[in-house]
């Protein structure tokens, strides 16, 4: 479904991606996990263009999206994305996100962007919040709602960008319950992503990214359970227990000053 | 030597009611001594003269608020599509668009409008031995649009910075092509933002719209200002005056109240 070579991405002087190889099947779930600025996000974000690669070549269902020729609405339309600050619209009604593409971009008729909208908000459990404006929702139900809005647009593959970044935990278990959901549906699907209790039950593989290259991939049980790499073990370890990292930085001042 | 004994700090709430009563007395007096000193009889007569306020009507409204209504619209109107159109050149892609934008708000910001209108009713008749089609209605709506168009375009750019970057994003990432998402996702927002700013804007304009008395206006194209001091000359009365400048309140104190309700609604939206 992905297919990703060579993949480069420079922001300035700063080279974000250093040469990305990956692949990602269809029905395939994918979590992408590492530290914060090691290009997680830059990398899904190339996939749908939303970044221009400097360098390389993503095919994503047997179009190379990189061809400066690409229809790149086309190529979107097939493409979900759900992003950290959910992005609804916040001028528009729940329904009204759900079908103001579908009618603009697929030019469905009302009556059917509304069914489409109906059957993908009950799938996410937020119907009756139909008529309800964003700012009404909680952050969970918006994000509820955004992957509804891309689900509505019947994507072949889904890209989440710490989908579950932004919210309150007792919030994060109820989108994790959707996106589960999804999986087993047999969405194509790439997470980026902290949770990693997530990634062990839900991903095939995971993918494990440090300072723009791929340190470490494999299935969940390997990467998360058993690292190979010592720095995702360092990495694993920090996310685990955020105190422990605090206690490590201190070390490095003091082995400094000692120096 | 004198004894003094040491005045008792007060307390907060103490030195908080001194301080309110010696404002509420500053304002007594000052209406005391206006109530007892001014001359009724002459203010009366000056201002509230009924008989001219009798001869005032109907035109003041049918000739001078209509006519200042028509010239802040045509002007506005003019303003609010040049203005439109000199947002969107701000945030081109291409360059010279950006640069002609910048100079363009620059110019018309930095010269008053008086003298804009100088130029149309007389500057360029005189020298190009052309005029502005449409007389006094042509030259007003050209000269204050040009003007108003350079706030507009600064209001709108702003309003459509204003509107996350990640809203593009999803709209973009749902397939819909850039003028598309511009069109339903960001100008609707943007324009949200800017509306208490534009009805200023509109504000602004009414009362500028006084300064086409400086066209030489005839009597059928006469607007509130102009009224005012042709009436002042004839009843040789502050009455019309008052009375020109409680029309303009007419336009604009609701319109200040729309302003109003406006940003309570934003600030509630937040």
């Amino acid at each position: 479904m992905i297919e990703i070579r060579g993949l480069r991405k420079s922001f300035g002087d700063l080279e974000v991606l250093r040469g990305i190889d990956a692949r990602v099947a269809a029905g395939e779930v994918v979590c992408v996990i590492g530290p914060s600025g090691s290009g997680k996000s830059t990398l899904l974000r190339c996939i749908n263009l939303l970044e221009a690669p400097s360098a390389g070549k993503i095919q994503v269902g047997g179009v190379d999206v990189t061809d400066p020729d690409v229809d790149i609405d086309a190529v979107r339309r097939r493409i979900g994305m759900v992003f950290q600050q959910f992005n609804l619209f916040p001028h528009l009604t729940v329904t009204e996100n759900l079908t103001i593409a579908q009618r603009r971009v697929l030019g469905r008729g009302k009556q059917e962007a509304r069914r489409v909208a109906a059957e993908n908000l009950e799938r996410v459990g937020l119907s009756p919040k139909a008529d309800a404006y964003p700012s009404q929702l909680s952050g969970g139900q918006q994000q509820r709602v955004a992957i509804a809005r891309s689900l509505a647009m019947g994507p072949e593959l889904m890209l989440f960008d710490e989908p579950t970044s932004a919210l309150d935990p007792e919030l994060v278990g109820d989108v994790l319950g959707v996106m589960r959901l999804l999986a087993q549906d047999g969405m194509t699907m790439m997470v980026v992503t902290h949770e990693m209790s997530f990634a062990r039950e839900v991903a095939d593989r995971v993918l494990f990214m440090d300072e723009g290259v791929i340190l470490e991939e494999g299935p969940p049980e390997r990467v998360v359970a058993a690292p190979s790499h010592e720095r995702t073990r360092t990495f694993l370890a920090r996310l685990l227990d955020p105190a422990a990292a605090e206690v490590t930085r201190e070390d490095d001042v003091n082995r400094r000053g000692g120096g | 030597m004198t004894t003094t004994t040491r005045p008792r700090r007060l307390t907060r709430r103490q030195r908080a009611r001194l301080v309110r009563g010696v404002q509420y007395a500053v304002l007594a007096l000052a209406i005391l001594a206006f109530v007892l000193l001014a001359n009724w009889d002459q203010i009366g007569e000056a201002f509230f003269d009924t008989a001219i306020i009798g001869d005032l009507f109907p035109e003041v409204i049918t000739v001078a608020l209509k006519n200042t209504v028509i010239y802040t619209l045509c002007a506005f109107a003019f303003g609010l599509v040049l203005g439109l159109l000199l947002a969107l050149m701000r945030l081109s892609q291409v360059a010279a668009y950006r640069a002609l934008a910048t100079v363009y708000v620059e110019f018309f910001r930095g010269v008053p409008a008086l003298l804009v209108l100088i130029a149309f009713g007389y500057g360029i008749p005189v020298a190009l031995n052309t005029e502005v089609p449409g007389g006094v209605v042509g030259t007003i709506t050209v000269a204050l649009g040009l003007v108003a168009a350079a706030y507009i375009a600064e209001t709108f750019r702003a309003g459509i910075q204003a509107v996350p970057k990640g809203q593009m994003e999803a709209a973009r990432s749902l397939g819909m092509s850039h003028p598309r998402a511009m069109i339903s996702i960001v100008i609707p927002q943007a324009f949200r933002i800017i509306l208490p700013p534009l009805t200023n804007e509109l504000i602004i304009l009414t009362k500028d719209s006084s300064l086409v008395y400086l066209l030489g206006v005839t009597l059928p194209t006469r607007e509130l200002a102009k009224f005012g001091r042709d009436a002042l000359n004839q009843y040789v009365s502050m009455t019309p005056i008052l009375v020109a400048g409680l029309a303009y309140l007419i336009i604009t104190v609701p319109l200040g109240y729309v302003v109003r309700r406006l940003e309570a609604e934003q600030a509630k939206a937040r």
